[in-house]
């Protein structure tokens, strides 16, 4: 059962050949054998599952079918999560249970899913390998002694082990594209705005926006149909229509100019980039042709990010200061004091480094150096994709520069930490939809092929993933630790 | 020797229904912590939306000042640590106001004088930190968290407490009559904070400031803008410099002392809140709210010297406040009272219990209906004024009706020519001595004479008549 997807599990549920109960229990059983090898959950919401999926059982026997009826799910650790914990990756929220639910958390109910758990992330989202838990790291499915990306470290894993058939992320930097590519499962990142972010922690408000993972780009589509919408609760949402992805990208493929920034392949690993060849012939067979494309400007993506994104989080995460909820030290003098020792215990290393450094650039006398300055980067890296859209239907490239690294290996090298998200940034400064998808292998680890839309051009993504995924296997390619 | 120069930040809660970033409401007074939902918390994941109540009120006092409605005005985040801060950060408009420019005339002992405005952005208003609950804690009350605020920035160009005060109250009287705020100085909804710095006579360059903040009453603001003046003073008579800083005004004691230096000032690192897109304004929405303009105080103050035929000196008195101006207004309203006699009623008895109480106008006991009632008995000389004066006092002390006071007790004036010349003679016959001065050219004691008429027949002479009686008769 946990081989299906969710477009499978879906008319199964459906026509009645399992029931939502027996499909959550299957998969909590699932984790709690196997995912102690991977540490991909911060908590297991069984109690709370059960009786979601006996009220589910209950309206199909009537007959009243919910669009994702009984459908298990497991829910990042960023998203509020009513009455049920929502730690955020921290210690700091170790045991903070919201008195509310995320938009995404809301819609994915009424669409009848079931969430089982609340998946492992690196704290705050901050990080790209899911070492910056407080909750341990996240072991990579197909070889636990690496990482498996990171800020959804976890949704990604549980995904790629069959823990889950479908899972929730963020992306600010490539938190779900980089992931998604070295644990070899599809992870999409819609447009800034799709999707709410009312109720998902904030890490950097002007990057972040959520997503999905799941194994196929069809159930990509499914889920991205229902978490995506206007939100009259955040006003940086869009009112732009929300299409049937899965009818979209289900239909006839036609032709697309696909373009490949010359920069994504400069000095890249030999590798990643025979395989990321591979998939471009096995396209260009298929009816699409490519075009090269120059985007000067990507390479100063990192950068700009490593000062606007801090910046935001230094501003976002001032409310964790121990007064309302989340971590109080104990025995402080007074109320600076209170400050000082309640976040310096609920935080981490990286969380307080991007917290410094944020502070820094927003200073009075460093402001235009840096967070203005960036600010001017993200517009010309966003002019730069808008005159290369006016010529290609999509863009191509690799996810991430290299496969899986090991744990602990990157961890005192922020900055070679940081360059994992270099073909992944850019899109989040541009506000621009992108997904990754599984194109191949590097030894026995996973690599992820990304594809770039313009805004609001979801449905062309999926319709080239899905097209990709007619002609290829490679995301049916399972870890052994997943079983059979 | 010295000239002072005196700049005023002004902030007033507007008067919408729900804060200005989320759906809680902001009604006054409400048990501590009830008025807070999860945005005003700043529990995490929680977003702000901005309420188009509160930019239409500020629309609405920009036009009223004449100022510029900026388009794609911004909100920015001014990040700072404070318990009743729940976000860490304030949202607030930095760079780009709502509001730019705008002036507004004040009238000092007949002289006019424009003070113009630098800005109005708009803000939220922090919770508020209790600290005499708990004997070793402070307690936090969040319901004010995120109410909705203009700051209204003025250009530094007020001389004295008394143009500064003048000032506050013109615009305290505007957001009135605009109805965007209740203007109430003791719950806090208008607070203001004065720059104040002094120069060398005749000089344009200014000299360092120091800011008094949060400063609630009329009188404080001129009480602490005069200390203020006089402390820098003293400072820059003896030679030394004024110290830029942020000072604190401390009633009791009718001092300032300070809060804060330059050297410990926060860096609010200001930047663009992303939650929140810049506030789009079109025009229409302008035009819209502009032939929705209430009448202003300077419009209604011509239009009372006009209509009513009433003093400068007495118009401005009613029309800095538009409750007052109102209720003289129902007063007159199908009525024949003549204006000039309503407005020295309302000037003289009505404000006089008024200020002794400390009451506002929607407080009043006395209804203008009732006050209307009172007053056309005295028109058509029912009863005496003076008579109308202790109805009156009963009417405002004890919450009693005019018609039963009246009605019931009889209550008349004596009219009757025969009646009123019997006391006048008993009263000449018995006061002789007085009559030989009065004789002798003392006019003054005339009044005297009208008093114990008034005592003979309990108040309820005709005053009128009694006056044209005792100048025939003390004449001979």
């Amino acid at each position: 059962m946990h081989n299906k997807t969710v477009s499978e599990l879906k008319k199964y549920l459906e026509e009645k050949k399992i029931s939502s109960v027996e499909l959550t229990k299957h998969f909590v059983d699932r984790i709690k054998t196997i995912d102690s090898h991977l540490n991909s959950f911060i908590s297991l919401t069984e109690e709370y599952a059960i009786t979601q999926a006996k009220k589910i059982d209950l309206e199909i026997s009537k007959g009243k079918i919910r669009p994702l009826a009984g459908i298990p799910l497991a829910q990042k650790d960023i998203f509020c999560t009513k009455g049920l914990k929502t730690t955020c990756g921290s210690k700091m929220l170790e045991n903070f249970i919201s008195p509310y639910n995320a938009t995404v958390v809301e819609k994915l109910n009424d669409a009848g899913m079931v969430i089982i758990g609340k998946t492992n992330m690196d704290e705050f989202a901050m990080g790209s390998s899911n070492e910056t838990s407080y909750f341990g790291d996240v072991k990579n499915p197909w070889d636990t002694e690496y990482v498996p990306g990171g800020s959804s470290g976890g949704s990604a894993a549980s995904v790629a082990a069959r823990l889950i058939p479908c899972s929730t992320g963020t992306d600010t930097g490539g938190s779900i594209r980089q992931p998604a590519s070295l644990t070899g499962v599809c992870g999409i990142k819609p447009t800034y705005g799709r999707v709410s972010r009312y109720g998902m922690i904030a890490f950097a408000s002007s990057l972040d926006q959520a997503g999905i993972f799941t194994r196929t780009a069809e159930d990509c589509a499914i889920l991205l149909t229902h978490i995506s919408g206007y939100d009259p609760k955040d006003s940086t949402s869009s009112r732009k229509e929300v299409p049937d992805y899965e009818k979209e990208c289900k239909q006839k493929f036609t032709s697309m100019t696909i373009g490949i920034p010359v920069e994504f392949l400069d000095g890249l690993d030999d590798t990643v980039k025979e395989v990321f060849e591979e998939s471009i012939k096995v396209l260009e067979k298929n009816g699409c042709k490519f075009k090269k494309i120059s985007l000067k400007s990507s390479k100063l993506g990192v950068s700009a990010y490593q000062v606007v994104a801090p910046a935001e989080c230094s501003s976002n995460l001032s409310r964790f200061d121990g007064v309302r909820f989340g971590h109080r030290a104990d025995n402080t003098k007074n109320i600076d004091d209170l400050y000082k020792k309640s976040r310096s215990e609920g935080f981490g290393q990286e969380v307080k480094r991007r917290i410094l450094i944020g502070t820094y650039a927003l200073s009075a006398g460093y402001y235009d150096a840096y967070y203005l300055k960036a600010q001017k980067i993200r517009k010309v890296i966003s002019n730069e994709f808008a005159e290369a859209f006016k010529e290609v239907d999509l863009i191509l490239g690799p996810t991430a520069p290299d496969c899986a690294f090991k744990i602990g290996e990157k961890s005192n090298d922020p900055i070679a930490m940081y360059l994992s998200d270099v073909f992944t940034v850019s899109t989040n400064l541009a506000g621009l939809p992108a997904m990754s998808l599984p194109m191949g292998f590097k030894n026995h680890l996973p690599l992820g092929l990304q594809i770039i839309g313009n805004h609001f051009d979801e449905a062309k993504i999926l319709s080239l993933a899905h097209h990709y995924q007619q002609i290829t296997d490679w995301h049916t390619k399972k870890p052994k630790l997943s079983g059979d | 020797m010295w000239e002072s120069v005196i700049g005023l930040e002004i902030h007033v809660q507007l008067n919408t229904k729900s804060k200005i970033f989320s759906p809680a409401s902001t009604n006054f007074g409400a048990p501590q912590n009830t008025q807070a939902c999860a945005i005003d918390l700043g529990m995490p994941g929680v977003l702000p939306v901005l309420n188009e109540e509160a930019v239409i009120m500020a629309i609405k006092f920009g036009i009223a000042v004449g100022s510029e409605i900026l388009d794609n005005s911004i909100f920015a985040r001014k990040n700072y640590f404070y318990p009743d801060l729940p976000k860490g950060y304030q949202i607030s408009q930095y760079e780009i106001p709502i509001v730019s420019g705008g002036a507004m005339e004040i009238i000092i002992n007949g002289k006019s004088k424009i003070i113009n405005l630098t800005r109005a952005h708009l803000e939220e208003d922090a919770g508020k930190s209790i600290h005499d609950l708990y004997p070793n804690e402070s307690a936090i009350d969040l319901n004010r968290a995120g109410t909705p605020l203009i700051e209204i920035v003025s250009e530094p160009e007020m001389e004295n407490a008394e143009e500064a005060v003048q000032y506050l109250k013109n615009i305290h009287s505007l957001v009135q009559y605009l109805g965007i705020s209740d203007g109430n100085m003791q719950e806090g909804s208008f607070r203001c904070d004065a720059n104040i710095s002094l120069k060398k006579k005749g000089s344009t360059k200014l000299g360092t400031r120091a800011e008094i903040k949060n400063i609630n009453s009329f009188k404080y603001v001129e009480s602490a803008i005069n200390h203020e003046i006089e402390r820098q003073a003293v400072i820059l008579d003896r030679g030394d410099s004024v110290v830029q800083e942020t000072r604190l005004y401390d009633p009791s004691k009718d001092e300032t002392r300070s809060m804060r230096s330059k050297v410990e000032a926060n860096d609010y690192r200001y930047f663009p809140d992303p939650d929140l897109l810049p506030v789009s304004i079109s025009q229409e929405l302008i035009e819209e709210i502009k032939s929705n303009m209430p009448e202003l105080p300077s419009a209604k103050k011509t239009r009372f010297i006009n209509q009513y035929g009433l003093s400068e000196y007495d118009t401005i008195i009613l029309v800095s406040d538009r409750e007052l101006s109102e209720y003289f207004e129902n007063i007159l309203k199908d009525s024949d009272l003549n204006p000039k006699m309503t407005a020295n009623w309302i000037i003289t008895e009505v404000l006089a219990l008024a200020k002794k109480n400390y009451l506002s106008v929607k407080d009043y006991p006395v209804s203008s209906e009732d006050l209307k009632y009172l007053l056309s008995n005295v028109a058509n000389e029912t009863i005496s004024s003076k008579q109308a004066k202790d109805v009156f006092e009963r009417m405002w002390d004890n919450k009693e009706n005019p018609r039963d006071i009246i009605e019931n007790e009889g209550m008349k004036q004596i009219s009757d020519v025969g009646e009123l010349n019997k006391i006048v003679d008993n009263i000449i016959k018995n006061n002789y001595k007085s009559v030989e001065e009065y004789q002798s050219g003392k006019d003054k004691l005339l009044g005297f004479f009208v008093g114990q008429v008034m005592k003979e027949t309990q108040g309820q002479g005709n005053p009128k008549i009694i006056n044209q009686l005792l100048k025939e008769k003390l004449k001979k």
